[in-house]
C-alpha cells in the first residue's frame, strides 16, 4: 500500500522570537460531536452545516441557573430571541422553563407562534409600533419602555380604555464600565429614568411592574453589574418609599461571556471570562445586602443569551482550495463565510481538523467563500496542512450566527440539532434558489430582452 | 530547478543555507522533493514520482510541486535561472 501523501511543505526557522504560549502541541482532530461522526453529519446534510448539542445547553442552561438559584430565592431567565431564535433552540429554553425575551413585533409573534403565553413575554427594544403595543397590552406582556416617544404613545393607545399595561423601563448608567450604553433606554444619573417612572406612576393605565437594564455586551467585570444592581435597588426603594409603589422584579439583562476569543485579547477567552458564579455573587450578594425585606425581595429576571448557547453551536466547513498570498504565507478557502459566520468579525473562532494529519503545521489565513474581500475568518492561524476537501469544525458559534446571518451571494445552509440521545434532527431546512425568488415581483416591462 | 550545491539537508527534514545562515523545516514529502532534485531530476519526473509513490492525482501534484518550488525560489535555495 503507498504511504499517506501529506503535500510537501517547507517553513523558515526563526529563533529568538517569543511566542507567549510556546510551541504547539497539535492539532486534536474533532471527529465527532456528541458521539455523531462529524463526516455522517456531512455527508447527509451537506457543507457547510451548523450543528447544535441540546444536551450542551441544557447543561450549560441548568449550571447558569444554579449559580444564581443557590444565592437567591426568586430568579426568573428569559430567553433571548435574539441571540438564537430557531423555533427548535426558544422551545428548548421554554422547556427549561425561560420565559421569552424579544425585542421587536416580529420576535414577539415568533414566541406567541411558539406558544409562550403572553404574560410571559418581555418585550425589549427601541422599536414597537402602535399595532405591537397593542397586543403586547392584550396580551398582558411586560413592556420594557426604552423612551419617552413609546411612553407617551402607550398613554395614547390606552386613554379612553379600561385596559391596563404591565410596564417596565430600561435603566441606562455609568457602572464604570465603557463604552456605556446609553443609547437604549432612560438614563439614571441625569434623572431621566426617574421623570420615566414619576409619568407612568401617575397613569391610571399603567402598572409599573419592574426596572430593567442591560449593561453591555461580553462582559469582563463581574463588578459592573454590582453596581447596575445597586443602581436598580435604590430606584425600586425611592420609587417605594415616594409613590407607595413597590417594584415585582428587577431585570439586570444579560452581557455574560461566552468563552469565545475576543479579537485583540492577549489571553483566550476561556482564561479571563468570569463564571456564572462570579456574575451571580455580584448581583446577587447586592441585593441581599441592600436592605429589603425578605418579603419585598423583587423576582430576579436575567436574559442572558450568548453564553448559554455560544458553546453548544459548530460550524462544519471544507477546504475549497489552499493557496499562496503574494508575502509567501499560506491562505486556506472555507466555504463558510462570514455571510454565516458574522460573529467572526470580532471573536478568533477555535478551529480544528476534523481529520487526522501529521505533526506539521503552517500559519495561514482563512477566508469565506465569498467573492469580497472582508471575508476572512481568521487573519492568522496555525493549522495542519490543509487541502481541497478537508473539513474542519469552527467552534462556539451557537450565539447570534443564525440570526445575523446574510442570504448575500449564496444561500444559507442547513442546521441540524444532536438530540440528547445522539438522534439528528434536521431544524432549519437549507435555502434553495426558489425561497430567495419567491419574495421577488419582477415588474412586466422587464421581463423579456434581447441580447 | 537545482537546488544550491551548498544547501545541506539532514535525513530527518533540517535545512540549512550556509551562505544566508537561514535554517528550514521540511516535512517528508518535502524532503522526498528536495532529494529528487539534489539527484538532478527534473520538475516533470518528479511529478510522475510523486504519483508513483503516494496515493496521489495528477493535478493534486502538479499545484503542489508548483507551489513548493515557489517556496524554495523565494527562500533562495534554488540557483539562479535565467527567466
Amino acid at each position: 500500500m503507498k504511504p499517506t501523501y501529506e503535500r510537501p511543505v517547507i517553513q523558515k526557522l526563526n529563533t529568538g522570537l517569543l511566542n507567549k504560549f510556546g510551541t504547539s502541541t497539535g492539532h486534536n482532530p474533532v471527529r465527532q460531536i456528541e458521539g455523531v461522526a462529524i463526516s455522517d453529519l456531512m455527508d447527509q446534510y451537506g457543507s457547510p452545516l451548523f450543528v447544535i448539542s441540546e444536551k450542551k445547553i441544557r447543561q450549560t442552561y441548568r449550571r447558569a441557573l444554579k449559580a444564581f438559584t443557590m444565592r437567591y430565592p426568586k430568579v426568573q431567565f428569559a430567553w433571548s430571541y435574539k441571540t438564537n431564535y430557531l423555533d427548535a433552540v426558544c422551545s428548548l429554553f421554554h422547556q427549561e422553563g425561560s420565559w421569552a425575551e424579544v425585542v421587536s413585533g416580529f420576535e414577539y409573534r415568533k414566541a406567541v407562534r411558539n406558544g409562550v403565553p403572553g404574560n410571559l413575554i418581555i418585550f425589549n427594544g427601541p422599536d414597537k409600533s402602535a399595532e405591537d403595543l397593542q397586543m403586547a397590552v392584550d396580551n398582558r406582556s411586560l413592556i420594557h419602555i426604552d423612551h419617552f416617544d413609546e411612553l407617551f404613545s402607550l398613554i395614547e393607545i390606552l386613554q379612553g380604555t379600561e385596559k391596563r399595561a404591565r410596564v417596565a423601563i430600561r435603566i441606562n448608567m455609568d457602572t464604570g464600565i465603557y463604552p456605556q450604553w446609553d443609547r437604549f433606554g432612560f438614563n439614571y444619573e441625569s434623572g431621566e429614568a426617574w421623570n420615566a417612572i414619576m409619568k407612568i406612576v401617575s397613569q391610571q393605565n399603567l402598572e409599573l411592574e419592574g426596572l430593567h437594564c442591560h449593561i453591555g455586551t461580553y462582559m469582563l467585570t463581574p463588578g459592573a453589574y454590582a453596581v447596575a444592581t445597586q443602581k436598580l435597588c435604590e430606584l425600586a426603594r425611592a420609587t417605594a418609599d415616594r409613590t407607595g409603589v413597590k417594584v415585582k422584579y428587577l431585570d439586570l439583562g444579560g452581557g455574560f461571556c461566552s468563552s469565545n476569543t475576543l479579537k485583540g485579547s492577549y489571553l483566550q477567552g476561556a482564561d479571563v471570562i468570569p463564571s456564572f458564579d462570579d456574575y451571580a455573587e455580584a448581583i446577587v450578594n447586592t441585593i441581599m445586602h441592600f436592605g429589603f425585606r425578605p418579603e419585598e425581595l423583587p423576582l430576579l429576571i436575567l436574559e442572558t443569551g450568548r453564553a448559554l448557547i455560544d458553546e453548544a453551536g459548530y460550524l462544519l466547513g471544507t477546504v475549497l482550495a489552499a493557496k499562496r498570498l503574494s508575502d509567501g504565507r499560506r491562505a486556506t478557502i472555507l466555504d463558510t463565510g462570514v455571510n454565516i459566520l458574522f460573529t467572526s468579525f470580532w471573536y478568533n473562532h477555535r478551529i480544528s481538523p476534523a481529520q487526522e494529519f501529521t505533526q506539521h503545521a503552517e500559519e495561514m489565513a482563512l477566508y469565506g467563500p465569498l467573492c469580497m474581500n472582508i471575508d476572512c475568518i481568521r487573519e492568522s492561524v496555525v493549522l495542519p496542512l490543509l487541502k481541497k476537501g478537508d473539513r474542519v469544525v469552527i467552534h462556539e458559534v451557537g450565539a447570534y450566527n443564525m440570526t445575523q446571518w446574510m442570504q448575500f451571494i449564496t444561500l444559507r445552509p442547513n442546521v441540524v440539532m444532536i438530540d440528547t440521545t445522539g438522534k439528528v434532527h434536521l431544524i432549519r431546512k437549507q435555502e434553495t434558489i426558489e425561497s430567495i425568488v419567491v419574495q421577488e415581483c419582477l415588474p412586466d416591462h422587464l421581463k423579456s430582452f434581447n441580447l | 530547478m537545482n537546488i544550491r550545491r551548498n544547501i545541506a539537508i539532514s535525513e530527518n527534514g533540517f535545512i540549512f543555507n550556509p551562505l544566508t545562515g537561514d535554517s528550514f523545516s521540511v516535512n517528508e514529502t518535502g524532503l522526498f522533493i528536495l532529494q529528487k532534485l539534489k539527484e538532478g531530476e527534473t520538475r516533470e519526473t518528479i511529478m510522475s514520482t510523486l504519483q508513483e509513490e503516494f496515493e496521489l492525482d495528477a493535478n493534486s501534484a502538479e499545484i503542489d510541486l508548483n507551489d513548493f518550488l515557489s517556496m524554495l525560489k523565494s527562500y533562495q535555495l534554488t540557483e539562479y535561472e535565467d527567466a
